[in-house]
């Protein structure tokens, strides 16, 4: 069944649904970076809210010219033409008014969406029951999809990507250093208007898919999720592509084996359970490698302590320091150090010595500034240096046992 | 417009309106202040997926396991947020986004999954509430105000969002300094021994209680409205603390009862037959406050951009 539904051969509506949650989802992926490399994540919030008084005034306008307002196309035009106002609204708000952009984004949403509401009443009062189509809008419905709209998506996500692969050089400037770009003669303002005029594409074309209030996931899961990945701009974007489009085909296709599982959420608790793995495992940013890498500070601490303590004949209480010196047969289980564990102990006394000199000199004032008790002193000095210095220190004397 | 038909049908619902825009207003001043305002949103959101847990585990919609189930969400949220905040060194915005949406999700897939037929649940309901039911059938005019047994057939709502709006009064009169000097200059706060974490915990979890309560009664899109319009608003009026929060509450009361006059009354009087949602024409009519007070109010411009007083 699963496999079935993977390769789409559970009939055609399955298909259509399949091919358009995937392209949306790349489109969402890849654009959706752009924002939240920007900081700017939850603009997609309010830009999908504010679509919604215009789905419903294009459906009035349709229903009073006479047809049956149902046209995707026009509701789409509809519901870009309501998001492009509340950017401005919001834009408007953050650049000319003293508002944060946060508030603004909370202003435009609720108030657009309360708006979108009242209109929605107001359509279900013209009578018909017509309007059941437009509350799919709000959670996507993709039940009833049709060829010509699976077209519209798919071209609109195609247009969506080609536009975002034409501009990404500046906008990926103005994400990293708005005042460099500015600097560098581009108009800041317009590019974050153009990359918040992509954002609303891809809101719109997903509006069909997953509906208003789910695509802000689409739009920001996939680019945090690639994020833990990489530390290039161009990786990351094209992760996030990756993982948003697989959730959308593995969500399409997991919704259309059993009724009840509706595609918009679907394909956000997969593209979640990308972040969660990311979050997890990734290799360098994620919490298992943070882990990794606390312990093994933690172990080189205890043990260069342990050595410290060993050289000045101290006894080392320290259950955990005891643990890790003798599990790398620096000492006995009677805490009596062995041979391997003198030597080491006593050029640990020796390098603390030789730092304590470098540090005290002006001529190595920018290598002393790498001393972190841990550090090596062979990696940062030559073996003539380290000559130099312990001539300075004398013969090495005995370790007491 | 006579007692005997204001009184059962009106009244009530503005009533209640208006308690839960003042409740969420109130916090709301402190959240837009702190940069914190879409925190209103996130819980909004996430109030969803309580509801139908509590449904789950319970089984029937009745009011205090929906409005457990509503809180431990919100509470959930919020952990989860600072958590993908810090263990993944994302921006507090993107985190925000990422939860949100996928408990969201989860509410609705969880709302599919479950035979909810037989009980007045779904999504429509949670976005927007049902301000206009909740009317006082047992009122005959005016005198029920005094009258014990019409009082007892009161809609549950009210006395739970009054209670929620007193509460959040205590919250802010008994914690007013500490939380004033902390929203304003969290370093000084510090060094004068506030606890600020906590401070911050209380008071997203204050806000929390009463999203949920204004949620129960009139949806989500008023609570984020009112987390956020009237204190937007205020805060082009004025440029000190006390009076911004009393702007807030004037506008927010403003909004509940003018948005429930038009969306009611509105109508009939362009002609139409029925009424539009209550709660949508109160989120419209704050936006449109805001908007007068962004494009009017005496301390619009940012400080520094203009010179004023």
């Amino acid at each position: 069944m699963l496999w079935d539904a993977l390769t789409l051969q559970l009939g055609y509506n399955a298909t259509l649904v399949a091919i358009g949650a995937s392209l949306l989802g790349v489109s969402a992926g890849v654009t959706g970076t752009f924002l939240f490399l920007r900081k700017r994540a939850l603009v997609s919030d309010a830009i999908s809210h504010a679509t919604l008084p215009g789905v419903c005034l294009a459906f009035m306008v349709m229903v009073l010219l006479g047809g049956d307002g149902r046209n995707l196309l026009a509701l789409l035009a509809g519901s870009a033409l309501s998001a492009w106002v509340g950017l401005l609204c919001l834009n408007w708000l953050t650049r000319h008014t003293r508002l944060a952009e946060d508030a603004a984004i909370g202003a435009v949403l609720s108030v657009f969406f309360g708006f979108g509401i009242v209109l929605l009443t107001i359509i279900q009062t013209m009578g018909m029951g017509r309007q059941a189509g437009l509350e799919g809008f709000l959670l996507g419905s993709t039940a009833g999809m049709l060829w010509a709209d699976a077209v519209i998506i798919a071209l609109g996500g195609a247009a969506t990507l080609a536009l975002v692969m034409l501009i990404r050089r500046p906008m990926t400037i103005v994400a990293f250093d708005p005042d460099y770009a500015a600097a560098q003669g581009m108009a800041v303002h317009r590019i974050d208007l153009a990359m918040m005029g992509l954002v609303m594409a891809v809101t719109v074309v997903g509006l069909k898919i997953v509906g208003l209030i789910l695509i802000v996931a689409m739009l920001i899961i996939p680019p945090v999720t690639a994020r833990f990945w990489s530390e290039r701009a161009e990786h990351v974007v094209l992760l996030s592509g990756l993982a948003g489009g697989m959730s959308g085909y593995v969500g399409a296709a997991l919704s259309a084996m059993a009724p009840n599982l509706p595609t918009g959420p679907i394909i956000v608790l997969l593209a979640f359970g990308l972040f969660l793995l990311s979050i997890l495992f990734a290799p360098v940013r994620g919490v298992l490698a943070a882990l990794l890498r606390h312990f093994r500070f933690q172990r080189r601490v205890h043990i260069r302590q342990g050595l410290l303590a060993m050289a000045q004949g101290q006894k080392i209480y320290e259950p955990l320091t005891r643990r890790l010196l003798q599990r790398a047969g620096l000492i006995r289980a009677d805490g009596v150090a062995t041979e391997a564990g003198k030597a080491r102990a006593a050029k640990a006394l020796r390098d603390e010595k030789r730092w304590e000199i470098v540090r005290a000199d002006q001529a190595h004032e920018a290598v002393a500034a790498l001393y972190n008790g841990l550090r090596d002193i062979e990696t940062v000095l030559t073996p003539d240096q380290i000559a130099e210095i312990d001539r300075r220190i004398g013969a090495p004397k005995e370790v007491p046992a | 417009m006579s007692g005997a038909e204001f009184v059962p049908l009106s009244l009530t619902p503005m009533l209640i309106g208006t308690f839960a825009a003042i409740a969420c207003a109130l916090p709301g001043n402190f959240l837009v202040l702190r940069k914190q305002a879409l925190i209103g949103d996130a819980i909004s959101h996430v109030v969803l997926p309580g509801i139908v847990v509590a449904f789950l585990l319970t089984g029937t919609i009745s009011t205090w396991p929906m409005m457990l189930g509503a809180a431990g969400a919100a509470i959930l949220a919020v952990v989860m947020i600072e958590a993908v905040r810090r263990l993944g060194q994302i921006e507090a915005g993107a985190a925000m986004g990422v939860v949100f949406t996928t408990m969201f999700a989860g509410g609705v897939l969880l709302l599919e999954q479950t035979d909810t037929s037989t009980v007045h649940l779904d999504v429509e309901h949670a976005l927007y509430g049902n301000l206009e039911s909740l009317i006082w059938l047992d009122a005959s005019g005016w005198a029920s105000l005094l009258d014990p047994v019409a009082l007892a057939g009161l809609p549950p709502e009210l006395p739970r969002i009054a209670v929620t709006l007193i509460a959040v009064c205590l919250f802010i009169w008994v914690l007013w300094r500490p939380l004033k000097i902390s929203t304003f200059d969290e370093g000084f706060a510090r060094t004068m021994g506030i606890r600020t974490g906590a401070l911050s915990l209380a008071l997203v979890i204050t806000a929390a209680v009463a999203a949920v309560a204004a949620f129960d009664a009139v949806g989500s899109i008023i609570v984020i409205a009112m987390f956020i319009c009237p204190p937007a608003a205020a805060r082009m009026m004025t440029n000190r603390l006390e009076v911004q929060i009393g702007w807030s509450v004037l506008f927010a009361t403003l909004s509940a009862i003018l948005g429930y006059v038009l969306a009611g009354y509105g109508p009939l009087w362009l002609g139409a037959a029925d009424a539009v949602s209550a709660a949508g024409m109160i989120a419209t009519v704050s936006g449109v406050t805001l908007a007068v007070c962004a494009v009017l109010g005496p301390c619009r411009h940012r400080v520094g951009a203009q010179t004023s007083a």
